[in-house]
């Protein structure tokens, strides 16, 4: 990786009473790198996301964006320098349009009708919202522009569907819609925790497209996915955690062999009979 | 010194009985995730249960209890089979609404059956005091200590001992995992809802003679305090209610030794906001917990809200803005005044309930902020009255929000619970502060509706002034709602979590709601005190919050045109088929069920 991290975890941990979720995870993420977390279930991987992302507060350690400390900042904060997250079982807004949940994606970068005035700053938003003067308007219209833009990346799976409540649509569309909403914020990192959970093998080949593309396009990812076909082409990296530790890190092939690996997968005394043939494994 | 140990004595007496009811509460909390609401309503009919045996069947003191817990086991198996179970698969707010309408019916019954007056609740035990120490305690005193050990022993035994036991704590630990090892939630919740019940109804039997007088205001105070104790000592923890209650009542003990009777709930409530603020998931919970799991399911029922062509709301306004020129009689027109500020009312809970998702409980003391800054202003200060009722919407957007901030964290149940606290409060600081609010003697001579120097005072020129305002409020909530913030604050409502993680933060999001439907309350009690010229702390109760709430469920929550259909139809239906006032919050309780079960959407379809 080129230059310094863009994201950085050192030592970070959490215990829930006596179980350690995550335990010391060191992770470096360089710019427009893809690193993927692989692990089996309740390894911490989405533990570590809400360290990352604020929904949780490590006990150790500590998270630091471009240098900056950011351990144990509010969510909303983090969303503020750039930070957009996917959930594992999917959270829109069931009650808001298409629309309007992929523009709250976007309310971080609100600028006209949020003007940065300490203390009265959200007297001046109620009344900005209530007159909405031109620039105001023009602030909405183009990002309802740029909503349209964002779907259109979906082709003709929300597109059509841009007015209909979220809890009409499908699984696979839900998260569809959760990813659109990321990118409405323009992240700087993007956390994508199980993007293709539940999907038909059609509806993951699409998804792995897109996130190809978001790749391409330099986009910071740090994915968590149990298709570890898709995790091998997708990744420059990938981390292996499991009972709350880092137990491998390096490029997919490596860590596929990684004997380590290989046991948290199958457990104790197996790992010798899968370590003969590890394209099982996968 | 002696009267020390006295309040001590006194507060832990209390403190037990708080803990009967508080128990059952954690127990409910602990398997099915709910406050209920009418677990003060069981209290109260514990208490009459108690007062029919001992006056009128004269049975001895412990066929008495038995009777009492038998009876009010059997009503917490109705509310269990009819009320609550039917909604299992249903949106999170309705079993919240479902305890609340229950609750309600509940205390009518009573109310209709045994009349609203207090009676005296003899205690069938000598009236003897022991010296102990430098106190004394009665034999009451120790009646209800055992009662309270005995039924905390008994609850530990069966819930570490039998199998029905060890079911309800595997269903309070894991529901879905309970039910997949073969657990029949539905007997672990009737089994909860029977001992629930039994031990509240029990209590209030117990403090009706500790008191020697019952009443049915009982109810709403024994709900109160009895979530009190169980917040206090961490929601769904059932040793820690009892603490949690010990705990509430030496500090309310301690309170009144200082500061006299009056301030009593004050401190109740205090410690309730105080927990809540410092400690939401109470004293003795684990310093933090897991973060919640995602939740599945929406707050509010999803609907495609029916959707009303312009040109007929115009029409519809047009006519009833020309009603007044047709030869209608001024009852008609007296109605629909209540109506419209009572709409009001329902914009500002629709948008705060329906549109953020905050279900308040408290939202007539948002009227009494704004009746009595608009009537002070303008006694005191000879404001004009129109200037006096902005004043009152101000005042109530600024101290409302401020008062009910503290909720803001909070979620679901809990701010209900905590603006129901607010409410309370805010009706107390009105009864005590009598250097402002004249206290319990009210304001009068409350100066008439005026507008630019002219007085209002035919029915025509009060029905259009009230009209008007409520259309206006109306179209900038609209207009609110067409926003970026009408969006955030419904997002936050779905999930705030996924809410926070895009940026919304909670704090700004739900004190702009407030801030808005602040001023739209406080207007309409500003506008009602000017219209009545006599308030006093009662005028706006919690009758009028159930009312309000009531009518934003039957419009649709968040819909606004529903909010004022709803405040038609409420106000005008009982005004037409002439009701008498004692059974209208019966209608309201039922039809507030009815909806739950039937048309949780209402009836333009939440939003």
């Amino acid at each position: 990786m080129a230059g310094a991290p863009l994201l950085s975890l050192r030592g970070l941990t959490r215990r829930f009473g006596g179980l350690t979720a995550v335990d010391g995870i060191d992770l470096d993420l360089g710019q427009g790198e893809l690193v993927s977390i692989i692990g089996p279930n309740g390894a911490g991987k989405t533990t570590l996301f809400n360290l990352v992302t604020g929904l949780d507060r490590p006990d150790e350690g500590e998270v630091r964006l471009d240098g900056k400390d950011i351990t144990g900042l509010a969510p909303e904060k983090l969303a503020g320098i750039g930070i957009a997250r996917t959930f594992q079982l999917g959270r829109v807004f069931g009650n808001l349009s298409v629309m309007d949940n992929v523009l709250i994606g976007a309310h971080a970068r609100l600028r006209a009708v949020k003007p940065a005035v300490p203390l009265i700053g959200p007297l001046l938003e109620l009344g900005l919202a209530l007159l909405r003067p031109s620039s105001v308007k023009a602030e909405e219209e183009g990002l309802r522009e740029e909503v349209r833009r964002i779907l259109a990346r979906f082709g003709e799976r929300l597109l059509p569907r841009i007015d209909q409540p979220a809890y009409s649509l499908s699984y696979a569309n839900r998260r569809r819609v959760e990813i659109a909403r990321a990118l409405a914020l323009k992240p700087r990192l993007l956390l994508l925790d199980e993007p293709t959970a539940g999907m038909n093998p059609t509806e993951t080949a699409e998804m792995q497209a897109l996130i190809a593309e978001l790749k391409a396009a330099g986009l910071t990812i740090l994915l968590i996915e149990h298709k570890l076909d898709m995790v091998m082409r997708l990744s420059d990296r990938v981390m292996v955690m499991d009972e709350g530790k880092k137990i491998a890190e390096g490029a997919g092939e490596e860590v596929r062999r990684d004997p380590n690996v290989i046991e948290a997968y199958l457990g104790h005394g197996l790992s010798q009979a899968a370590h003969d043939e590890p394209e099982e494994v996968a | 010194m002696s009267s020390w140990l006295d309040y001590t004595i006194n507060g832990l007496i209390v403190g037990n009985v708080y803990a009967l009811v508080a128990v059952g509460l954690a127990l409910i909390f602990g398997v099915s995730r709910l406050i209920n609401f009418a677990q003060g309503s069981i209290y109260l009919v514990g208490a009459y249960i108690g007062w029919v045996a001992v006056v009128q069947l004269q049975t001895p003191l412990l066929v008495t209890i038995v009777l009492v817990a038998t009876a009010a086991a059997v009503v917490g198996l109705i509310i269990e089979r009819f009320g609550l179970r039917p909604l299992q698969n249903s949106v999170r707010i309705a079993p919240l609404l479902a305890t609340i309408g229950i609750s309600f019916v509940l205390d009518q019954l009573v109310m209709l059956t045994f009349s609203p007056n207090p009676r005296a609740l003899p205690s069938q035990l000598p009236d003897i005091r022991f010296q102990v120490g430098q106190g004394t305690i009665g034999p009451l005193d120790i009646l209800i200590a055992a009662v309270g050990t005995g039924s905390a022993l008994l609850l530990f035994v069966f819930l570490r001992y039998t199998k029905l036991g060890w079911a309800v704590r595997a269903t309070a630990q894991d529901r879905d995992a309970a039910m997949q090892m073969g657990v029949d939630v539905n007997r672990v919740n009737q089994a909860v809802f029977g001992i629930a019940a039994a031990l509240g109804g029990v209590s209030g039997m117990l403090v009706g003679m500790y008191y020697n007088q019952i009443d049915t205001a009982m109810s709403l105070q024994a709900t109160l305090k009895g979530v009190v104790a169980e917040v206090v000592g961490g929601a769904g923890n059932v040793p820690g209610a009892v603490v949690g209650s010990m705990l509430l009542g030496l500090v309310e003990s301690y309170g009144v030794a200082v500061f006299g009777t009056s301030y009593r709930n004050l401190f109740a409530f205090l410690l309730l906001i105080l927990v809540l603020v410092l400690r939401p998931n109470g004293l003795f919970a684990s310093a933090r917990q897991a973060p919640p799991e995602p939740l599945t399911g929406t707050f509010i029922a999803p609907s495609r809200p029916v959707r009303i062509p312009p040109w007929a709301l115009v029409i519809t306004a047009g006519l009833f803005a020309l009603l007044p020129l047709f030869p209608v009689s001024d009852y008609l027109l007296q109605t629909l005044i209540n109506a419209w500020l009572l709409g009001m009312l329902a914009l500002s809970l629709t948008l705060v309930a329906g549109t953020v998702g905050q279900v308040s409980l408290g939202h007539a003391a948002l009227l009494a902020i704004g009746a009595y800054t608009s009537a002070l202003l303008s006694l005191n200060f000879s404001l004009p009255v129109g200037l006096a009722i902005i004043c009152g919407g101000l005042m109530t957007a600024a101290l409302g929000t401020l008062l009910i901030s503290p909720s803001f964290r909070l979620r679901g149940h809990y701010v209900s619970i905590a603006t129901l606290a607010i409410g309370e409060i805010v009706s107390l600081v009105i009864l005590n502060w009598e250097s402002v609010t004249h206290g319990p003697i009210g304001v009068s001579g409350i100066p008439p509706l005026s507008l630019f120097g002219y007085e209002l005072v035919s029915a025509a020129s009060v029905y259009w002034f009230s009209f008007a305002v409520m259309v206006l409020l109306a179209l900038l909530q609209v207009r609110l709602l067409t926003s970026h913030l009408g969006r955030s604050f419904r997002a936050i409502r779905d999930d705030d979590v996924a809410a926070r993680a895009y940026g919304l933060s909670l704090n700004r999001y739900k004190s702009l709601a407030f801030i808005f439907g602040g001023f739209a309350a406080g207007v309409s009690g500003g506008i009602a005190a000017h219209l009545y010229s006599y308030i006093n702390h009662e005028t706006f109760n919690t009758q009028q919050s159930i009312l309000a709430l009531t009518i934003v469920i039957l419009g649709g929550l968040g819909n606004v045109a529903g909010a004022i259909v709803g405040a038609v139809a409420l106000v005008g239906l009982p005004e037409a088929f002439r009701i008498a006032a004692e059974y209208r919050i019966l209608i309201y309780g039922i039809v507030l069920l009815l909806l739950v079960r039937f048309r949780p959407q209402g009836l333009l379809g939440t939003i």
